[in-house]
Parts: structure tokens; C-alpha cells; sequence
């Protein structure tokens, strides 16, 4: 056991999962914001193109998204984000990958905070001349993702979670290197208990983070 | 009457089979309180918030200041900016201070500085009389102290006009006074105002006229002391029977 503590470098992996969930929380982030804005903007056009987005990336596993970013989009388009290292290239494109999947989720959740502001807020900040635009960053979204924290944090959990799937195209984080030791050593249970006990540490707390962000931020009406 | 400020001609609206606006003429002039009544589902709120165009319109025109309403965007926004609203359910930013629900506007529609805007806020906040509660939030305060403030968060704007969308109808009876005193102290310093309400003592102290609606139409139209002593049609008869007898 303090053979493969000291042999493997596991911290090192869960850096590079706590690397790729930074990222692609702040990328899903900004792409679900925007996605949302389409699906409750008055425009039809960006409203179809807004579900659309949803139902496309919503209902594709994402493992065929990470071997697509690779065997599509890098070997066969030539879209590739880091030439200097094929390492370097599939980390990119798990971060990509782990954004656009996760903005559908990030949209859905957006949305259903529209829905706890009531209609009358949306009508005075037009009535006073603000425009669409104006209204949804002054008025409509701070309220929104106060109502959607706690679904929010659900879906940022499942993407802590989710930074695993990029270790079918090879990026080193941490559930990649739980096999590679596992296919090297015995005590298989061991290491399984050590990988689910760094899950936890990395996802309990910000379970717990989001439960007290709910409450504290609530809109009091 | 004064120079005409909104212009509504053979407005009309359905919602779905209903025909809730039927062929609305009505002229307000600068300076003039108009208070709208009737009975419920008689089309006065619609007619309150089609003027800024929260309700939209099928056939007709409305123009205010000489302007036609614009169908949507940036051109709407602009106009809505001249169009005070003070809504039944007041409608404060609930995430937002009072003082900041006030100056918002200014800010970002009229881009005023925020100090210039604070400093005005403050100042409608004294004139409607909770400038002590500018840092709190809308739902720390009373019924009455919101529609006050979202009276201030309107003239903030400098309006040309402003609606009331049944102003006093979700406030307690103790606190309906503190609000239409505001108004009445309005309506003497000769901002024009659309008035929707069942407020007959407002309607007799401050209106210039009184119009009466019924079923979608404007079923009648006189200054107040004329229409209260002495109404012409039997529905308007009929209506001011079933209320004022209490």
C-alpha cells in the first residue's frame, strides 16, 4: 500500500483532475449562461438554435464526445489544440469536451431559476426601458442563478465526477492512473478505496458549499 | 383640453375569443389624470398596460408624445423610458436595495452618474417618505412602503406620463392612504397619469376626468363630479349602484 503511494504519482493525477474541472466548470459555465439566454430570448431563430444545443449534447454520451474530439475533430478535421504535445492536445479537448456537455446541463439549470422569478420582475425592468439584454443581466439572471444554486451545484458535482471519462483518450488524471495501477499491481480493492476516498474529498465539501450557498443566497421575497 | 400626450385610436385586442379592447379612442393631454374604471374583466388593466406596450395590439394606433409605438427592441425600450408604470403587485427588484432599485434606471438607461443618481434617489425616497430604508431590501418592507418606492423608482426616470395599474389593490386598507397621498401630491404638480383603480375618493379629489369601461369598450366619459352625481348609461348606473352603497 505505501509501495504504490510512493511509486505512483496520485496527487499529480488528482491535480490534473482538479485542473480539468476548474476549467470546464468555468467553461460550461459561461457557455450554459449563454445557451439559456438564447432558449428565453425573444428571438425564435436563437430560442430553436438554444434547444437544439440542449437536445444534441444533452442526450450524447460523453465518452463518444472525448473519442470524437480526438479521432474526429484532431485526426481526421486536423483541429489540433496543442501540436507540440499529443498529451497537451487531449487535455485541451477534454476541457472542450467536458464544457460543451455540461453547458446543456448548466442551460437547463439557468432556466429552471428563470422560472422561480416571477413575471412581474421581468415586466418593470422592460417597463422602465431597460433592453432584453439589460434586463437579463441587471434583473433576470442574478436572480436566476440564486434560484438555481442547489441544481447547479448538483450538476457541477456530476462534472467533478465526470473529468474521469477523458482517460479513454489518454489524459493522465486520476481515474487513468487507478488503472494503470491496477493493471500493474495486486490489492486491486485497495486502490479502488483510495480513488473513491479522493472522489469525496474533492466532491463532499463542495456539495456541502452549494447546500449552505442555496440557503444564505436565497432571494427573499 | 392641453396639448394631447398619448393618442390611442381604434385600439383593439383579443385574447384568444375574447375581445377585451373594442375600438379604444381615448385622448390624454399633458398635464391631465385620467383614472380608468369599470368592472373586472372590463379590459381597463390591458388598456393600462398596452399604452407601453406589455400587452400588445392587433388593429389601431397608439402614439405618445407624437410617436408611434415601436413593435420591439432598442426604439421600444427608448419610449418605455418615458413612460413611468407603477404595477398592482409593486415589482421591486427583489435582489436589489431600495436605493438601488431606484437609481438602476438612471444608471443604465439613462446613463447617469451613479453618484447623480444616488443623490436624486435619496431624494425621491425622502419625498415618498422611507428614504430611511434605502439600504434595505424591497421584502423587509411594508405593502404600502413598496408601492411608495416603486412610485419614486418610476419618477426617477423623469416620465412623461405614468401609468397605475390598480396601484392600491394588493395593499392592506391602512396603508392604501399613505399611496394616494403620493399620488394626489403628484397629480397637483400636474404630471400627467393614467389611473386604473376602484378608488372613487382619489377619482373625485385629483381626476381631471373619469373614463368608465365595460366589457372592452369605453362605455362613458366625464369629469368626475359629473360622473359620479350623474352618470348616463345604465352600466355605468348600474356599476356605481353595486358600489357605492356600502
Amino acid at each position: 500500500m505505501g509501495d504504490i503511494l510512493s511509486k505512483y504519482d496520485i496527487l499529480g493525477a488528482f491535480g490534473l483532475t482538479v485542473y480539468l474541472a476548474v476549467f470546464s466548470a468555468i467553461g460550461s459555465l459561461v457557455l450554459g449562461t449563454l445557451v439559456a439566454v438564447m432558449r428565453v430570448s425573444p428571438v425564435s431563430v436563437l430560442r430553436l438554435l438554444g434547444t437544439w444545443y440542449v437536445n444534441i449534447f444533452r442526450n450524447t454520451p460523453l465518452t463518444l464526445l472525448m473519442v470524437f474530439s480526438v479521432l474526429g475533430m484532431t485526426y481526421i478535421l486536423g483541429l489540433n489544440l496543442d501540436p507540440s504535445d499529443i498529451k497537451g492536445n487531449a487535455t485541451r479537448w477534454a476541457i472542450v469536451m467536458l464544457s460543451i456537455y455540461h453547458a446543456a446541463f448548466v442551460c437547463e439549470a439557468l432556466r429552471s431559476g428563470v422560472n422561480t422569478v416571477p413575471a412581474g420582475q421581468a415586466e418593470a425592468a422592460r417597463a422602465m426601458g431597460l433592453t432584453f439584454g439589460q434586463s437579463m443581466r441587471h434583473v433576470l439572471l442574478p436572480q436566476a442563478f440564486r434560484g438555481a444554486i442547489a441544481p447547479l451545484g448538483s450538476t457541477l458535482i456530476a462534472l467533478v465526477k465526470n473529468t474521469t471519462v477523458a482517460a479513454v483518450i489518454g489524459v493522465a488524471e486520476a481515474a487513468n492512473l487507478m488503472a494503470v495501477i491496477i493493471e500493474n499491481e495486486t490489492g486491486a480493492l485497495a486502490v479502488f478505496v483510495i480513488f473513491a476516498v479522493g472522489f469525496v474529498i474533492l466532491t463532499l465539501p463542495l456539495g456541502l458549499l452549494f447546500t449552505s450557498m442555496s440557503r444564505r443566497l436565497a432571494v427573499k421575497r | 383640453m392641453t396639448e394631447p400626450l398619448v393618442v390611442l385610436k381604434d385600439v383593439n385586442k383579443h385574447f384568444g375569443d375574447l375581445h377585451v379592447l373594442r375600438d379604444i379612442n381615448l385622448t390624454i393631454g399633458k398635464g391631465e389624470v385620467v383614472v380608468v374604471i369599470g368592472p373586472s374583466g372590463s379590459g381597463k388593466s390591458t388598456l393600462c398596460r398596452t399604452i407601453n406596450r406589455l400587452e400588445t395590439f392587433e388593429s389601431g394606433s397608439i402614439t405618445i408624445d407624437g410617436n408611434a409605438l415601436p413593435e420591439e427592441g432598442k426604439d421600444l425600450a427608448r419610449l418605455r423610458a418615458d413612460v413611468g408604470m407603477v404595477f398592482q403587485s409593486f415589482n421591486l427588484f427583489a435582489h436589489k436595495t431600495i436605493l438601488d432599485n431606484v437609481t438602476l434606471g438612471p444608471v443604465k438607461v439613462r446613463k447617469a452618474s451613479k453618484s447623480a443618481a444616488e443623490k436624486r434617489g435619496m431624494e425621491l425616497l425622502e419625498r415618498v417618505g422611507v428614504a430611511q430604508q434605502a439600504n434595505k431590501f424591497p421584502a423587509q418592507l411594508s405593502g404600502g412602503q413598496q408601492q411608495r418606492v416603486a412610485i419614486a423608482r418610476s419618477l426617477a426616470m423623469e416620465p412623461k406620463v405614468m401609468l397605475f395599474d390598480e396601484p392600491t389593490s394588493a395593499l392592506d386598507p391602512e396603508m392604501i392612504n399613505e399611496v394616494l397621498d403620493v399620488m394626489v401630491g403628484l397629480a397637483r404638480e400636474g404630471m400627467t397619469m393614467v389611473v386604473v383603480t376602484h378608488e372613487m375618493g382619489f377619482a373625485r379629489k385629483a381626476a381631471n376626468r373619469v373614463v368608465f369601461m365595460a366589457d372592452g369598450q369605453i362605455v362613458e366619459e366625464n369629469e368626475p363630479e359629473g360622473f359620479f352625481t350623474a352618470p348616463r348609461s345604465e352600466r355605468a348606473k348600474d356599476f356605481l349602484g353595486k358600489i357605492l352603497t356600502h
